[in-house]
């Protein structure tokens, strides 16, 4: 094991892939001087070359399109989008090209491509640099969802996203950048599509990922001071999900809280609530409950950002609503 | 240029004879480019299509009754039924797709070619794009990065002088989309369009070029859309007589005098070469014909080539 923060487990990540496979290469805005803007690609233009890490104008359209164009001819492109918010400039890229090429193409080709999204609030960056957009992603079909929390896990699912052949939306919370955390040393995958369950308890499941998994960590603890055993299971990806995991947890507790930090209309909070509705509604002592931001996009003064953000005391809420 | 403008009316006729469903865009006066352009290219190069692509995917070389039966969304079909008119591919001869998302191909052709340089082959990009994709941004993010990056892709556009039902002169303060080059720091030329040799010319002098490192160049190709923007399309915005006008510039009719006129061809040769053409035809329509529609399951397959566990939920 060794302690890094989870920026450095990312680049490891990117260092042994790309060791690994002269076919990945990383492209993106601010590459080559400052390895990134929260410095997530540092040390990766001095060991490979401009011509693996490529530092491009600010041109998202044409990084990202120009991501799905070399994958389609073989390469395994990895693109920094700065912040998650600016896939609105590719949207066309990412929905229109990247997730259906193959399906429209018959088979013909594959898209193995990661696009790195760092999202989530932080330090009142306000309205177009702190949104997580995971939900508008998940509805659609031919793209992987992968949100890490850890950086042991942010080493592995980057990993495997690197290696996956098709195209991957890595969504990193800015605020878990500088997190510290013991990561396996050697050859450590995690592979897509297997959840985690950071605590387990039998009396409420609270369903998360990314770093609202801390927030519901945090009320775990509470709750369990008032001797509320909540188990908490990490998705770790959204697409592939791990329903096992979230069904065992479901027939152990009988009851469901869904809690993340995108705003919660239409996000994969209710998308999750539906499923559980759908599948395990036997099971179901009470409805599921969703914990999300509030339906608006993200205030710059701190209070009132604060109040937007959901947080380990809505989560205890909710789950106190349950029992 | 025969075998596109041959596979075309036959889609045309079959398509209002209710024998394909979707929607068709024909390029028939525009086989010149593509005829042209993808001459001067290798089988290992690229090109990157628009909405409008039989043409290309023909002049690339793909299979006649592949793409047919793509038209007639059956299982043997290129795309296996799942692109049609507007979505064939073929990657067995480097037919990155037709889009329907008008100037969507242009970055695509520009990542081709990183893929090409980091694999160390020096495979070229050839994207065509018409007048109205060269208001989009995306045309010029793509033309933008392979010029500071010299990527070896040729910017083809095809000016049709009709975008849908918008005429370019209208949509565009200059005359000429090969202006814009300039814009980038690379060189953009005129062709013209409708002659075939004049294509093929124009872009073998840059292919060397371009593939050697010389950077991207914009060709623009003058040309004339002759049918309406789909099949059935009613055409209320243009006049007849504009249209009328353009048969005199027919590229397949200017090709066939000049070679008769230099004695390159005789009039046994051209009806020879027509008669191969009407063969491979009536193979292709016969293959589309009779192979089976997919079945409804496959619907559910090739999304993804590392299959979620559980599989795709209905
Ligand atoms: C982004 C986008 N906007 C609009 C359309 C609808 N549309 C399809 S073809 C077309 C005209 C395109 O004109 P041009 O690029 O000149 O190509 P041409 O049809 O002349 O071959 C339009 C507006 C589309 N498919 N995609």
């Amino acid at each position: 094991m060794t302690d890094m923060t989870f920026t450095e487990a990312t680049i490891a990540a990117m260092q042994e892939e790309m060791r690994r496979d002269p076919l990945v290469f990383a492209i993106g805005e601010d590459m080559a001087l400052q390895g990134g803007v929260f410095g997530q690609f540092k040390g990766l233009p001095e060991e490979f070359g401009v011509h693996r890490v490529l530092d491009t104008p600010i041109s998202e359209t044409a990084i990202v399109g120009a991501a799905v164009g070399a994958a389609l001819c073989g390469a395994r492109p990895v693109v920094d989008m700065h912040f998650a918010d600016f896939i609105t400039t590719a949207m066309d890229e990412v929905v229109s090209q990247a997730a259906k090429a193959r399906y429209m193409f018959g088979g013909q080709c594959c898209v193995p491509m990661v696009l790195r999204m760092p999202d989530g609030a932080i330090n009142s960056a306000a309205g177009h640099h702190s949104a997580s957009v995971e939900a508008w992603l998940l509805h659609t079909p031919g793209v992987k969802l992968v949100v890490p929390s850890t950086p042991a896990d942010a080493k592995g699912l980057l990993k495997s996203a690197i290696r996956d052949d098709d195209p991957v939306l890595y969504f990193e919370h800015k605020s878990l950048f500088k997190m510290r955390g013991e990561v396996p040393d050697g050859e450590h995958i995690v592979p897509l599509g297997v959840a985690a369950v950071r605590r387990s308890g039998t009396d409420v499941t609270i369903l998360s990922y990314s770093q609202m998994v801390y927030r519901c960590l945090d009320a775990a603890a509470q709750l369990a001071e008032a001797g509320i055993s909540a188990e908490v299971v990490d998705l770790r990806s959204l697409r592939p999900l791990d329903w096992d995991t979230i069904a065992t947890s479901v027939r152990k507790t009988h009851r469901v809280v869904v809690a993340h930090e995108a705003v919660r209309t239409g996000g994969v909070g209710a998308e999750l609530a539906a499923q559980i509705g759908e599948e395990l509604f036997d099971e179901l002592d009470g409805p599921v409950i969703r914990v999300a931001a509030h339906d608006v996009p993200m205030p710059f003064s701190p209070p009132l950002e604060k109040f937007v953000l959901p947080g380990a005391a809505q989560v205890v809420a909710a789950v106190r609503r349950l029992l | 240029m025969q075998r596109i403008r041959r596979f075309e009316e036959r889609a045309e006729e079959l398509y209002l004879g209710g024998e394909l469903p979707g929607f068709i865009h024909l390029s028939i006066g525009q086989e010149a480019c593509a005829a042209g352009a993808c001459a001067a290219l290798g089988t290992d190069d690229y090109i990157t299509s628009t909405h409008r692509g039989h043409g290309h995917c023909v002049a690339k070389g793909a299979p006649l009754d592949r793409m047919m039966a793509e038209l007639y969304a059956k299982v043997t079909g290129s795309c296996k039924g799942k692109g049609g008119s507007m979505h064939i591919a073929d990657f067995s001869v480097g037919m990155l797709g037709a889009n329907g998302v008008v100037g969507g191909g242009a970055n695509l052709a520009v990542g081709a070619t990183i893929a090409a340089r980091l694999r160390g082959s020096d495979q070229i990009a050839l994207c065509f794009f018409g007048d109205g994709a060269s208001n989009r941004g995306p045309v010029h993010e793509a033309m933008n990065l392979a010029a500071v990056w010299n990527l070896p892709v040729i910017f083809f556009c095809e000016n049709n002088q009709w975008a849908s039902t918008t005429s370019v002169k209208s949509v565009m303060k200059i005359e000429d989309v090969a202006d814009r080059a300039a814009g980038y720091g690379m060189p953009g030329v005129v062709v013209d369009g409708n002659d075939v040799l004049a294509v093929y010319t124009a872009v073998s002098a840059w292919v060397e070029r371009v593939r050697n490192g010389g950077g991207p160049v914009l060709i623009e190709a003058k040309t004339y859309r002759m049918r309406g923007h789909f099949v059935g399309d009613p055409q209320v915005y243009r006049d007849a007589a504009e249209v009328q006008a353009q048969r005199a510039n027919d590229p397949i009719q200017r090709l066939e005098w000049r070679l008769l006129a230099e004695g390159r061809l005789d009039e046994a040769g051209l009806a020879r070469l027509k008669d191969e053409v009407e063969a491979e035809l009536a193979a292709a329509v016969q293959f589309g014909r009779e192979s089976p529609l997919p079945e409804p399951e496959a619907a559910l397959e090739d999304l993804y080539a590392t299959p979620l566990p559980g599989g795709v939920r209905p």
